[in-house]
């Protein structure tokens, strides 16, 4: 049995996995704060 | 601690702190895993699939390092309430659940070619299985005393009960016999008995993974600060 199938899914998931996660948050906190600004800047 | 429990002052720090931990994370995670992928010796017992633990253990390490985090958070919300451990706590929460879930798949993915099984109901997995149970309860919990307004002492006190389990994880390779190995990494010296080959891209990966988790909590902290800033500016609008 060749390992590499299983050797490339788990970089795969783990990939997907790790950038889902940074992406997610990065978005969520680009967001709150440009409404936080938005917010802050009406009198 | 709590010269940084003043929200601005922590914002002072995160901000350029989140991309520094990001981008260096991110390189020695590109660094790492090309040599483990590409260059990297294989093992004369697991073959090409010792690859898969320069992705695996530092998952493993993180799922364990979060919830050491949420309980240590959870410690200072309700003993020296830490304004910003609540924050700090359900921050950590998601990537510690994804770095779990993680390890659990890539362990699978191991465990098939290398002892013919996906999984195996024994101390290791199973505990890590837990860990990961208790993360989506942490955060279902979370999420319930936020709706109704709550300060959130319930889930502390989940964050911090939940870390018996911490010790169960580590040791279980030690009180049962596990089909999981025993640890090969100490930091004692001499002791370990993973080669210099493999050891050196295995802490690279875990540092470079470490580093971009730190910067996915300051993310999540900087998005509640600022919903919360956002909420308290609604309810004073509101009432003006």
């Amino acid at each position: 049995m060749s390992h590499w199938p299983f050797i490339i899914a788990a970089y795969a998931l783990t990939a997907l996995g790790a950038l889902g996660v940074t992406l997610w948050s990065f978005a969520a906190m680009r967001r709150a704060e440009a409404d936080a600004e938005a917010l802050g800047k009406r009198p | 601690m709590h010269v940084y429990a003043n929200p601005a002052r922590f914002l002072k720090i995160a901000r350029p702190l989140t991309a520094w931990l990001g981008w260096a994370g991110a390189a020695l995670i590109l660094v790492a895993l090309g040599y483990g992928l590409f260059l990297g010796p294989r093992d004369h017992l697991q073959g090409e699939s010792v690859r898969i633990l320069y992705v695996h253990v530092p998952a493993a390490w993180l799922g364990m390092a979060g919830w050491t985090g949420i309980a240590t958070a959870s410690l200072m919300q309700l003993v020296w309430r830490h304004p910003l451990a609540a924050v700090a706590g359900r921050a950590i929460a998601v990537p510690g659940a994804v770095f779990t879930a993680i390890c659990l798949a890539t362990g699978s993915l191991w465990g098939r070619p290398t002892w013919g099984t996906y999984w195996e109901w024994d101390g290791r997995m199973t505990s890590m299985l837990v860990l990961l149970f208790l993360y989506i309860g942490y955060l279902a919990l979370a999420a319930a005393e936020k709706e109704k307004g709550g300060e959130g002492r319930l889930t502390a006190i989940f964050g911090l009960a939940g870390a018996v389990n911490l010790p169960v994880i580590h040791y279980s390779v030690i009180w049962w016999n596990t089909l999981h190995q025993g640890e090969s990494i100490s930091f004692v010296r001499g002791s370990s008995t993973i080669d210099g080959a493999m050891l050196w891209p295995l802490l690279v990966s875990a540092l470079g993974f470490s580093l971009l988790f730190g910067a996915i909590v300051l993310m999540r902290m900087r998005a509640e600060l600022a919903r919360n800033k956002v909420e308290a500016r609604l309810k004073r609008m509101a009432s003006e």
